[in-house]
């Protein structure tokens, strides 16, 4: 962080931790089905009353992402999206709305950007936080090109095969929020949560003051309510995607986007 | 054995996080940290194991056929005109390549952690087979990924392995190709890393791989270098290699790096030409980028999308080169250039009517720099080329090109 101002994460955690509830963080592919679909979509998440919005930039091999996922970024690529395209959604949305954005995405096409001025850019145009799934924080500090972050924060994954001597070290190197993986896999919807998600959580906040976030195969409302017992965030992603792509031609695919996201909200907040 | 017959001063790369210069390094999810670093600090205890590396040679010798011979290739050398040329005869390992070498070493050390699923993703084939062959001899589980494109050029590799007890796997997303069956092997690790190991098959992807896998295939250039001297008395002036993740080609070439009068050159697919989307040739028109977990050269558009790459031959046909490669390019030790398919496949027809050898398609590639080259040096200079597969697999589609009158093949 290289600014004064407060990032809008970091204020919309320290409001929600006032209130006592846990944020709901909703994920949808930048361009999926396109662009100009794409901005009813982020805007139908907000009014869903989601207070953090995860969007995917494009990438052609989306390696940690499951089928559904993969399916959004090739249809967003397949209409056009690119890293520019992104930052201009962005902008557009920006003007109405002060929900914080991060961004959810895979090294190269931020390297090929260019890695500091992809930082500059999109801070410029709106985005809050980044999370670079293939960059952990050990090939950071090693390449002077990739330690650039200017105003984005870098939010950190952790996973449940993090031994417990690395939390310390991705805790330290994480901003606004640590982003729990919550099970070994992929993206993508499964019908039970894992086990052990408070016992985990509560071994990283044992490390750290910053807000956990859990993510990774939470589908319905009752796992939304119940990841918000043990966890200041919740992530649903593959469950709203697989909506983009069931109403991607509707009319009213961001009213059909609202009416599926706002139970999900309901239940983190319901605790 | 191997300080005695590699050159005076080999590399001492990757560093401990497998950095070559800038190159390489483990850009992976979160997830496989923790199994990357097991595996590198248990690859580290094996090398440094007598006991592993006894019965790595053991089978090497037994169950391969190492070691493989260096072969004067006279008539060749005649008709060229030139330089001696000696083929290095990865071609007549156990199944049939080099790839074995990798996959033994690497089933060896799976055993050592305790694994006992296997994964790997395949592209001509040839490291599938391996694969399938060394699960099958130790009695494990074992799954390949494979683009649904080659399954269908390379039918004969996919039934090899269904045969040893392998799934095959079809993958269909993007191209339908080798960087397909690496993202869907990487995912299938992500969700089942207790209990798997993926082995994977080129000098590739994060680290330890690139240096694991080139350590395993480091007995190709040590055999060689040994061979030629006891030959020829003397070291080669030129090592040519086919160059698609890069592991034969760094297989045979890493023995040699501190020999300097020794020059390399590793020949990457350059398809129907040097047009975007139209090659594999990641030195000539890609960018550094990262991809499948390594920081290297690969062919990217101008907004980091992974370009399509084609080449006549699976094994080549990839978007990025292994990221020592890169660095040995950037330090102007190693050379690189391309072959198209039309060359390669000259070069396929040229040693099966004169040498009575038919290469892989991946090699032909190698052989096709040799055609040019080779008329060029005088007689007293000798190249070794890597001939790391032989091209039982590719009989039906260069019999498309070769012998159009054929009834086309059925495997």
């Amino acid at each position: 962080m290289s600014s004064s101002t407060p990032n809008r994460i970091d204020t919309t955690f320290a409001r929600l931790k006032s209130e006592s509830k846990a944020a709901f963080i909703a994920y949808v592919s930048a361009g999926d089905p396109d662009m100009p679909k794409s901005i009813e979509v982020i805007r139908a998440l907000e009014r869903a009353g989601a207070d953090i919005i995860e969007l995917g930039v494009p990438f052609s091999d989306p390696m940690a992402d499951g089928i559904v996922n993969q399916m959004a970024a090739h249809r967003a690529l397949e209409a056009g999206a690119t890293t520019i395209k992104v930052l201009e959604l962005i902008r557009e949305f920006r003007k109405e709305s002060e929900t914080p954005i991060v961004l959810f995405t895979y090294l190269n096409p931020i390297y090929t950007y260019g890695f500091k001025k992809f930082h500059k850019d999109a801070a410029a145009a709106g985005a809050d936080g980044i999370l670079l799934l293939d960059l952990p924080p050990d090939e950071a500090g090693k390449n002077a090109e990739m330690t650039e972050t200017g105003d984005l924060l870098h939010i950190r994954l952790i996973a449940p095969t993090t031994p417990a001597e690395r939390l310390p070290e991705l805790a330290k190197s994480s901003e606004g929020f640590i982003y729990y993986v919550s099970r070994a896999g992929v993206t993508g919807a499964q019908t039970s949560l894992s086990d052990n998600i408070a016992e985990n959580v509560a071994a990283i906040k044992a490390h750290t003051d910053l807000p956990v976030a859990v993510g990774f195969g939470i589908s319905t409302p009752e796992q939304s309510a119940e990841v918000a017992k043990a966890a200041e965030g919740v992530v649903v992603g593959s469950a709203i995607v697989k909506q983009v792509e069931a109403y991607g031609a509707s009319d009213d695919l961001g009213d059909k986007i609202e009416a599926f996201v706002k139970p999900l909200v309901d239940g983190a907040k319901s605790v | 054995m191997s300080a005695v017959t590699d050159s005076p001063t080999p590399t001492t790369l990757p560093d401990e996080s497998g950095h070559f210069g800038t190159f390489g390094g483990r850009f992976v999810p979160e997830t496989l940290m923790a199994a990357l670093k097991e595996l590198t600090s248990e690859y580290e205890k094996a090398k440094a194991d007598p006991a592993f590396q006894e019965e790595l040679s053991n089978m090497l010798a037994d169950f391969c056929g190492r070691e493989t011979p260096l072969y004067f290739a006279e008539r060749w050398t005649e008709q060229l005109g030139g330089a001696k040329i000696f083929l290095k005869r990865e071609d007549l390992l156990h199944t049939g390549a080099h790839k074995i070498n990798n996959a033994l070493g690497q089933i060896l050390l799976a055993k050592r952690l305790g694994k006992t699923r296997i994964i790997a993703e395949t592209g001509a084939g040839q490291h599938g087979v391996a694969t399938a062959t060394v699960a099958a001899r130790f009695g494990m589980k074992c799954i390949v990924y494979m683009g649904s494109i080659d399954m269908e050029r390379q039918h004969l590799n996919v039934v090899r392995m269904r045969l040893m007890g392998a799934e095959v796997r079809g993958v269909e997303a993007g191209q339908k190709t080798l960087k397909e069956a690496v993202n869907e092997a990487l995912r299938d690790w992500v969700t089942n890393v207790e209990d798997t190991h993926y082995i994977l098959g080129s000098a590739l992807g994060p680290h330890p791989y690139p240096m694991m896998v080139r350590d395993f295939h480091r007995v190709i250039g040590t055999e060689a270098r040994r061979q030629i001297l006891a030959k020829e008395d003397k070291l080669p002036d030129l090592l040519v290699a086919c160059v698609g993740g890069g592991s034969n080609a760094i297989g045979l070439f890493h023995p040699f790096l501190g020999d300097d009068s020794v020059k390399m050159m590793g020949v990457e697919a350059g398809g129907h030409g040097i047009v975007k989307g139209d090659h594999a040739a990641r030195f000539q028109g890609g960018k550094l980028g990262v991809l499948q977990g390594t920081k290297t050269w690969l062919l990217a558009d101008d907004d980091g999308q992974i370009e399509l790459t084609h080449s006549v031959s699976a094994g080549l046909d990839y978007a990025a080169v292994g990221p020592e490669h890169a660095f040995l390019q950037s330090e102007g030790r190693v050379e690189y250039t391309y072959a198209t398919d039309d060359e390669a496949l000259a070069a396929f027809k040229t040693l099966s009517e004169i040498e009575g050898i038919i290469p892989a398609l991946e090699t032909s590639h190698a052989l096709a720099y040799v055609n040019k080259v080779a008329s060029t040096m005088s007689k007293d200079q000798i190249i070794v080329v890597s001939l790391s597969g032989r091209g039982d697999k590719d009989v039906a589609q260069a019999a498309r090109y070769l012998l159009p009158d054929e009834k086309p093949l059925e495997v």
